[in-house]
């Protein structure tokens, strides 16, 4: 790890300060960027972090009946306290990582990361989530632009995010055997005005959504209706754990039994 | 009714409680004085040419106190290998320099180029970000085949090729055997890989290195199966330190499995610069680098067959496997893939005629040596995936063809056709426990019921046989070993009766603390409390050949009776003199000295106190003092034998094998402690497990290790495994050590994988698809594509 100053600013207004530093960089859970500094890939002049912030903690819900989650919120507080409101969310929330993992990493630390393998991008992109930040609102589908790429700024903070609560939802999470991310997650989440699917784990651009499924689906909210529906296996990841044309397989057979558990 | 003492008793594991509360004592929790710190620059190419190495910006970074390269070792000797191997032409093994720093030349990913010692580790790292290194980036070759093919890239250009050793066991049978596959009713065959793997033990590796000026001595402490191997070794033919002038400590040592046996260039750097700086240096291994330089196992690639006869015996079995070395030769490096594998690759069966050929070959990789089993385990796994093979296709139960295969129980001693003479055993009691215990007969039942879930379900036989007990000298210094493996022990008993053992195995794991302080309370009848064992230090033991190889019961227990013996017998004396008998009617029971036939006798304590307290006995025939020492070299190998028997579930749609069940009878001969055996199977069981289902050092055609991280490189955890049970109640105590134990610490690592593939493939053959073979590790991802390509 190189030297770095360390801040924690109690309002998101300081942190907004904090972060115009030069090369200062927000900590959130530090489960991503820790270990990053420790192998001395990350030169941040400043680590700013967001856990010191009351109104990035938490969860409740708003008039519009969307279950907003504080960015600093972790992992373990979505778990335990959003099971009542989305309880399909609260379920991928506590499969992520272990125990250490989920008691210090953060929805917006998750998000701003925008591993491909992560889980909660594929919640945010299903449920038509809002990303709300220091200096805007963005939606869901204009987040997330391709493996660890998003619509954020240099220095722009994600203090909120907004999720439409489904009708039924569903996250399917085939494990990754040595990291234990998604080697492809799949969350179904079905709306009065349709169904969202989202895949991660899986494309070589980074989460996505599965719109011909989203179309079948939408008609026909069953298992049945995805018979012959298959992503395309050339713009899938290949790696030691799968091939694309694994992944191609699972995509499918995720989705369909995330529909089955709905 | 279980024993509460002694041998047999399951004593709870004394050195748990230090563990379990946070007071064990390792390396990297020793801190000296004045104390440096030691990192790393390593090769981040396979193969290289050093164009040039300039230190000058770095040596004047803040704290830097110096840094080395290969100029400063050009008087240090080669990193030794130690054992001899021939080659069918008679030629002997190709032994290349092995160099503590990198000379010129870097052959794999992770090899030490630099050694930067500074005030601190994070001062050492910011200097080794500022050497500048000219690096020529050489082709490289990472698979044993393709390393002997011609015009592949040459790992040492001043050997005549990549071929360390073709050698044939046993090269007068091959035309015998040759000739029986000519005339065989049925050959059945098999190539295969048995994968590379990453010991990766809890604790990562550390040394800490200090030197008196004043008396001329080092001390190194470090993580080590053998302390006085590396004394040995790394002081006499690496550094040239006199074993008088360097003592070797290694303290609690964290999980080695084979990859703490080695002298390793770090312990070699920090010994030499804490002479050089005369400052105690620290070296503590990062995961990351221990991926990338701690000796790694398996990687053999096997054409196996066997040929049968009508009736389904064996009547040969040959075998040909390209053994990848890695970049150079460790320690272990030439034995493993050849005396540690050839002997016991004939398992529990009576064929009457092998051959074994194996080619060891240097390529552009982390050097490979013992890990677990050690040759053992690869042998086991072609012959018993072989045999399923065979059974398969001749129709008939794989249970059934191994039965009427085993050598028979009255057949003991039994002479094999590759050297070795099995002690004792008895394969079918064990194959019949296992039957039992997985409850065989109800599997067609329990397959059904996995069918109306939509699931495939398997049942895998393994069986093995192991020499073990490593090793008797005079036979293994006829094939080649430069040392002997005899074992070294001291009981002294203290005035206040107190006992200290002195051992020459280390325990890094296997409970030796326990154990042992049994075998000598049981001989003495006295309280284990009252027993200490003491491992690890040079300065404390007289000598050792350390831990590996399933040698330290049956080879340090039988040193440690012995000297127990000689403790008694002295004792004895003592007790006669003082109860005026003589010492043929003074006995030793329940920890008393009696006089037979009469009520006169003498408590232990009383007999330890007298010892040292020479006022009434004649010292001109009676020495003062009770401490013996004995070495102890067994007469042959000991050869634990068992049967498992794994249950697992596929998943069609996925391809995602679930292990059920997994049962264990094993032939371990004596048990000691059945608690601590039962947690070595259970150790040895899942990290065959892993190897089966999860690991595998994978390198790209660059040579650099893809699955160089715990991200990427899958660990068995808990749940990935089922509640196993395992067995050792069928017990052949062997003939060969006084204690009648044959071994257990390798066991499960040697017979689980095959049980497992086993498994897998019967869940898939009798679930319709026609899958011959697949390779480990079974990834979803594999076992998927494995059934694509039969339906
Ligand atoms: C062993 C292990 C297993 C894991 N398994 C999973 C898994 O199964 N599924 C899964 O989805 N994830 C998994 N993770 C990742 C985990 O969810 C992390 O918590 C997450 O990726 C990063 O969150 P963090 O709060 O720790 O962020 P940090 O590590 O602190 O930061 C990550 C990045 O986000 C930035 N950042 C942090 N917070 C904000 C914010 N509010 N606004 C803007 N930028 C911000 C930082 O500057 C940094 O660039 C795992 C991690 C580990 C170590």
């Amino acid at each position: 790890m190189y030297n770095f100053d360390f801040a924690k600013p109690s309002t998101i207004a300081d942190a907004v300060k904090a972060m115009s530093e030069e090369d200062a960089q927000a900590l959130g859970g530090g489960q991503t960027l820790i270990p990053t500094l420790k192998q001395r890939l990350a030169a941040p002049s400043t680590l700013v972090s967001l856990t010191g912030i009351p109104e990035m903690q938490g969860i409740c819900m708003d008039d519009a009946g969307r279950l907003c989650i504080g960015g600093a919120t972790t992992h373990a507080t979505v778990a335990a306290e959003g099971a009542a409101h989305y309880p399909a969310l609260a379920a991928m929330a506590s499969h992520i990582g272990d125990p250490a993992v989920r008691n210090r990493g953060t929805l917006g630390g998750s998000l701003a990361n925008n591993d491909p393998s992560a889980c909660y991008p594929a919640a945010v992109l299903a449920s038509g989530a809002t990303v709300v930040t220091n200096a805007r609102e963005i939606a869901a589908d204009d987040y997330f632009q391709g493996m660890f790429t998003t619509a954020l700024d240099e220095g722009e903070i994600i203090t909120e995010v907004k999720f439409p609560v489904p009708e039924a939802a569903n996250y399917q999470k085939f494990v990754q055997p040595a990291s234990r991310f998604a080697l492809v997650g799949v969350f179904v989440a079905k709306y009065a005005d349709g169904v969202r699917v989202a895949v991660t784990g899986a494309s070589e651009d980074g989460v996505f959504r599965w719109s011909e499924a989203e179309e079948a689906l939408s008609s026909d909210f069953s298992a049945g209706a995805l018979d012959g529906l298959s992503v395309d296996a050339s713009t899938m990841i290949g790696d030691l754990h799968g091939t694309p044309e694994y992944r191609a397989h699972l995509v499918s057979v995720m989705t369909r039994r995330a529909v089955a558990a709905c | 009714m279980p024993k509460d003492s002694g041998i047999g008793a399951s004593s709870k594991r004394r050195e748990d409680v230090r563990f379990l509360t946070g007071k064990g004592r390792y390396t990297d929790d020793i801190n000296r004085a004045g104390q440096a710190y030691a990192y790393f620059l390593r090769s981040d190419v396979a193969h290289g040419r050093i164009r040039s190495i300039d230190t000058t910006e770095a040596a004047a970074m803040p704290g830097v106190l110096r840094i080395f390269t290969d100029e400063d070792f050009k008087d240090t000797g080669s990193l030794p290998t130690a054992w001899t191997v021939t080659s069918i032409d008679g030629s002997v093994q190709q032994e290349p320099r092995h160099p503590v720093l990198a000379e010129g030349i870097v052959r794999h990913v992770g090899e030490p180029i630099a050694g930067i010692v500074a005030e601190t580790i994070e001062q050492a790292r910011d200097a080794a970000e500022k050497i500048v290194l000219e690096m020529e980036e050489l082709p490289a070759v990472t698979d044993a085949k393709a390393a002997v093919e011609a015009g592949a890239p040459q790992v040492h250009e001043e050997l005549t090729s990549n071929l360390c050793f073709d050698w044939g066991f046993i090269q007068d049978n091959k035309a015998a055997v040759d000739a029986a596959f000519e005339t065989a009713h049925h050959v059945t065959s098999l190539e295969l890989v048995n994968q590379r793997v990453v010991a990766n033990p809890m604790e990562p590796r550390c040394a800490v290195a200090e030197y008196d000026a004043g008396d001329d001595q080092y001390t190194l402490w470090t993580t080590s199966q053998n302390p006085h191997v590396i004394r040995m070794m790394m002081g006499a033919f690496v550094l040239n330190i006199p074993e008088t002038k360097l003592r070797v400590v290694a303290p609690d040592v964290g999980g080695a499995f084979g990859s703490k046996i080695y002298n390793y260039n770090e312990e070699a750097f920090v010994t030499l610069a804490a002479r050089i700086l005369g400052r105690p240096v620290k070296w503590t291994s990062s995961r990351t680098e221990a991926f990338v330089s701690d000796a790694q196992g398996r990687d053999h690639q096997t054409k196996i067959e066997l040929a049968l006869d009508a009736d389904g015996m064996f009547l040969a079995f040959r075998t040909e496997t390209y053994a990848n070395l890695g970049a150079y030769l460790r320690l272990f490096a030439t034995v493993t893939p050849t005396y540690l594998h050839g002997p016991a690759a004939g398992g529990a069966y009576r064929t009457p005629l092998a051959y074994v050929n194996v080619k060891g070959v240097f390529t552009n990789t982390v050097p490979v040596d013992a890990y677990r089993g050690a040759g053992r385990p690869e042998g086991t796994y072609q012959l018993e995936r072989l045999v399923d093979k065979a059974a398969r296709e001749l129709g008939i139960d794989p249970a059934e063809l191994r039965r009427k295969n085993f050598v028979k129980p009255e057949e003991f001693p039994y002479q094999t056709p590759l050297a070795v003479v099995y002690d004792s055993g008895n394969y079918h009691a064990t194959l019949d426990k296992l039957l039992d215990l997985s409850d065989y007969a109800g599997f067609a039942a329990r397959r059904q019921e996995s069918a109306a879930r939509g699931k495939l379900r398997g049942y895998g036989f393994a069986t093995w046989v192991e020499c073990s007990g490593l090793a008797p000298s005079q036979l293994i210094g006829q094939l080649g070993a430069r040392a002997g493996l005899y074992e070294s022990a001291m009981v002294r008993v203290n005035p206040t009766g107190g006992i200290q053992v002195f051992t020459g195995t280390h325990s890094h794991g296997q409970g030796h603390e326990t154990a042992f302080a049994q075998i000598v309370a049981e001989h003495l009848g006295i309280d284990e409390k009252l027993i200490e064992i003491i491992h690890g230090d040079t300065a404390k033991i007289p000598f050792g050949m350390g831990t590996y190889g399933s040698r330290s019961g049956a080879v340090g227990g039988a040193a440690i009776l012995k000297a127990t013996e000689k403790v008694i017998a002295k004792a004895r004396k003592f007790a006669a003199h003082i109860l005026e008998a003589s010492e043929e009617d003074v006995n030793l029971v329940n920890g008393q000295f009696t006089v037979a036939g009469t009520d006169r006798s003498m408590a232990w304590a009383e007999v330890a106190l007298a010892a040292y307290v020479p006022h009434n006995y004649p010292s001109d025939t009676l020495e003062p003092g009770l401490e013996e020492s004995a070495f102890y070299d067994p007469e042959n190998f000991v050869y634990p034998a068992g049967a498992y028997g794994c249950e697992v579930e596929v998943d069609p749609e996925t391809g995602v094998v679930e292990v059920l069940n997994f049962v264990a009878a094993d032939d371990f001969g004596t048990i000691i402690n059945p608690m601590i055996v039962a947690g070595q199977q259970h150790g040895g069981v899942a990290q065959g497990i892993g190897q089966a289902l999860l690991e595998s050092a994978v390198y790209d055609k660059n040579g650099q290790l893809t699955s160089g991280s715990f991200m990427e490189y899958a660990m068995p955890r808990a749940s990935d495994l089922p509640c196993f049970v395992v067995d050792h109640s069928c017990q052949t105590p062997t003939p060969h050590n006084p204690l009648g134990v044959k071994g257990c610490g390798e066991a499960g690592a040697i017979g689980a994988p095959p049980a497992v593939v086993n498994a897998v493939l019967d869940a898939l053959n009798n679930g319709g698809y026609d899958v011959p073979d697949i390779d480990m590790p079974l990834s979803p991802s594999r076992v998927w594509a494995a059934m694509q390509s039969a339906s």
